[in-house]
């Protein structure tokens, strides 16, 4: 049970790059993905930015290897999952017990919006073909199948905090011997359902979201996937790539205030971060870099900042919301956010929070705004908090 | 690990632990709903109205487990739905479509995400303790069942509510009958098994929904059903050979043979294709074990081995099968181990073993 769980791959795609060394030269050169939609079509173009990975579906599905007709939050996933798999370079993947645990909030919406509009005028109308995935758990079917992973396959969604959850979940079916191998992570793609969500909620900024700034005006809402391989110690031995990077500590609380905002004090969020560390067996001075929730909502920061500010005060660690670059990719930020924390121990970097003008007053800390290279990061905290108060903290740690 | 309690709303009379299953439904049609209780002593008035009838179904069929349970507050919460809370996703998209994404309420929005109905326990409950949501198709009971039996494993928690919500709308039922799920004509849900013209032989199953929860907990009480000893899952089986190995290596890795199983529950559903492997492994496996089914009582729906599993448990509790269940074996006979088999759809096959205290 206290064996080490490893990080041996990762595989990222969002509106700064198609694979993970396209994403980190955006945030090396500080380069965001948010703008108007090109691929995405909504009333809503003119007003709202959004963070679209820059492929159309033909592109993403001659990517991927699925059919241009599949869910783009599948081609997405396919894309991110294979990438990472291909990282972790696990020559006899056979002979190993492998699952795929993935995370997405709304499936194959993106299709079953288009199946509707022809439906709602005849419910003998509209092709099938575009409600058949609809299920959040057949949109991991479609990528594990493709993958050939048959031993374990599930899928979580807890909103926001979903595919932290799926890598949580990986990880103990690891340490508890049921899996050697696991990709965990999650996926989606922007759909109409949650723009429209987020806009009649009116948490959406007309502008470049400003996560942690005071005059903060809400989130952009962004696609994408994030995977990371997962693999026992037994498999790490057998890896030509020695692994570096473990998953030390998660905890998953719940904020149990309201069901889409958070508490003024961050029950949630502190009950997480603190759970995470005890798991992990760190103080919070060992903690060199949080990768925050950080959604640049009035609500989100304010929570999630006072709780750091609880836990952390009063030395606090670098730390930054990448949302400012991928925007807030929902089920899939859990999963890109994990690989940008893996990287920041692998690489020694650190990334900056973007657009940072006017840090918040009623916080003594203020997130970076450089990026940062040659620097020791040997434990990194991740956070992704939910709709539904489900709050879920992740540490990456260096073996 | 004990089932110390149960909650359970389906299309038979089931909440409120009346007898069990002493008086049968039937349904005529390919469509069995809920047979909804008041809501109001398990649920503030004001919240009720706000609720869509799935978070109904399920935060009621949670909190009676609970009360049955005498525990307050579960170290954690742990759901499974394959299709979330569908009215409100129904609901969001006609109006997204129908004012062409303009003049937007949030309320169904809100709602539709697939976790709200653990988020809703964990909300009234003020429980700030781990909360999870699984959405795998035939595999999302399964899963948070693992998720729950694991977190009692590595003494992460003493007490795990654990549950299975899914409903039917009026667009899911038209959707999935468009599919081709569904039987035609006037089938007596009762009559599903049976050697009659309609039933027999024929495609389709009937459309069923349910909320199911359970109260898993490391330490027996006095109010235990039975033992959770075992659960194992797989996906897209080859054929019935692979079928019968996964079977046979669950029972051994359990060191039990057919001869310690007194029970057997199938989910068969009457569609001929998919009720070809259970009358396969009936010949095969179960051919010296009294078998019974359970879905001419709850229908059929990606959740439906929650139903099972409160099925099994009501068994070895009370020592008995009511005739509906049309059970063939010895009635002296006290059951004491449970296997319970289930398919969906040929895709997700899952194993259950269920045993006396």
């Amino acid at each position: 049970m206290s064996q080490a769980v490893f990080v041996a791959g990762v595989g990222a795609i969002s509106a700064i790059g198609k694979n993970v060394a396209e994403c980190l030269d955006a945030l090396e050169n500080s380069r965001a993905g948010i703008g108007h939609m090109h691929y995405f079509n909504s009333l809503h173009r003119e007003r709202l930015p959004v963070a679209e990975v820059k492929m159309s579906n033909d592109e993403l599905a001659q990517l991927s290897g699925l059919p241009t007709t599949k869910s783009r939050t599948a081609l997405l996933s396919m894309i991110a999952a294979t990438e990472a798999l291909t990282d972790a370079g696990i020559e006899n993947l056979a002979a190993f017990r492998t699952g795929f645990i993935s995370a997405n909030s709304v499936g194959g919406m993106d299709k079953t919006e288009n199946f509707f509009a022809e439906f709602l005028s005849d419910n003998q109308r509209g092709k099938l073909r575009d409600v058949v995935h609809h299920e959040c758990g057949s949109i991991s079917e479609l990528v594990a199948d493709q993958l050939g992973i048959k031993e374990y396959v599930t899928t979580i969604s807890t909103a926001c905090s979903s595919s932290a959850n799926s890598i949580f979940f990986g990880a103990r079916l690891i340490k508890n011997n049921i899996l050697d191998v696991v990709v965990a992570g999650g996926t989606d793609a922007l759909t109409k359902f949650t723009l429209n969500g987020f806009n009649s909620l009116m948490i959406l900024d007309e502008q470049l979201c400003q996560p942690f700034d005071e005059n903060r005006r809400g989130l952009n809402l962004g696609e994408g996937a994030g995977y990371i391989v997962l693999v026992s110690e037994k498999v790490a031995a057998f890896l030509k790539k020695k692994p570096v990077v473990t998953l030390s500590g998660y905890c998953n609380a719940n904020d149990a205030y309201h069901q889409t905002a958070s508490s003024p004090d961050g029950t949630g969020s502190f009950l997480a971060m603190s759970g995470a560390l005890k798991k992990s067996g760190l103080q919070p001075a060992d903690i060199d870099y949080i990768n925050l929730h950080g959604t640049g909502t009035q609500n989100n920061d304010i929570a999630e900042g006072t709780a750091i500010r609880r836990l952390f005060d009063p030395r606090y660690p670098k730390m930054s919301s990448t949302k400012s670059f991928t925007g807030h990719t929902l089920g899939g930020c859990g999963g890109i956010e994990a690989v940008f924390s893996i990287l920041a121990i692998e690489k020694g970097i650190i990334y900056p929070n973007l657009r940072l003008q006017t840090p918040m007053k009623e916080l003594p800390f203020t997130p970076e705004i450089n990026f940062i290279k040659n620097i020791q990061v040997k434990n990194v905290l991740s956070n992704s908090f939910g709709f539904g108060g489900n709050c879920t903290s992740l540490i990456f740690s260096k073996s | 690990m004990y089932i110390r309690a149960t909650g359970n709303i389906s299309a038979q009379k089931t909440f409120g632990h009346p007898p069990f299953l002493a008086e049968t439904a039937e349904y005529t049609g390919n469509r069995l709903s809920c047979i909804e209780p008041d809501y109001k002593t398990f649920i503030d008035v004001k919240l009720i109205r706000r609720m869509s009838r799935i978070i109904r179904m399920g935060v009621a069929a949670a909190m009676e487990c609970l009360q049955e349970a005498d525990v307050k507050i579960p170290d954690a919460i742990v759901t499974g739905t394959a299709y979330g809370c569908l009215e409100d996703t129904g609901l969001f998209l006609t109006k997204m479509v129908e004012f062409n994404e303009e003049l937007l309420t949030p309320t169904a929005f809100i709602q539709s995400t697939h976790n709200t109905i653990g988020a809703q326990i964990g909300l009234m409950l003020q429980c700030n303790n781990y909360n999870n949501a699984f959405v795998h198709r035939g595999f999302s009971f399964e899963s948070a069942l693992l998720d729950g039996m694991l977190l009692l494993k590595e003494k992460e928690a003493a007490t795990v509510l654990v549950g299975a919500i899914d409903e039917i709308t009026n667009i899911s039922h038209t959707i999935l009958s468009r599919m081709g799920f569904y039987k035609q004509g006037a089938v007596s849900s009762l009559q599903l098994f049976k050697k009659n013209p309609v039933a027999i032989g024929s495609k389709g199953t009937i459309a069923g929904e349910g909320a199911a929860f359970f109260l898993l907990a490391n330490e027996p009480s006095s109010t235990d059903y039975a033992k959770l000893d075992g659960l194992k899952t797989f996906y897209k089986p080859q054929g019935v050979k692979e079928i019968e190995e996964h079977i046979l290596s669950f029972l051994d890795a359990h060191s039990i043979t057919f001869n310690d199983i007194d029970l057997v529950i199938t989910g068969k559903n009457g569609d001929a294709k998919s009720d070809e492997i259970f009358d396969r492994l009936q010949q095969t496996l179960f051919t010296k074990n009294n078998t019974i089914n359970y879905k001419h009582l709850c229908g059929e729906y990606p959740t439906a081995t929650a139903f099972a599993l409160w099925m099994a448990a009501n068994i070895i509790k009370s020592g008995a099968v009511p005739a509906a269940l049309e059970y063939s074996g010895s009635k002296e006979n006290t059951i004491k181990r449970v296997l319970i088999y289930n398919h969906y759809q040929n895709l997700h096959h899952s194993l259950l073993l269920i045993s006396a205290c």
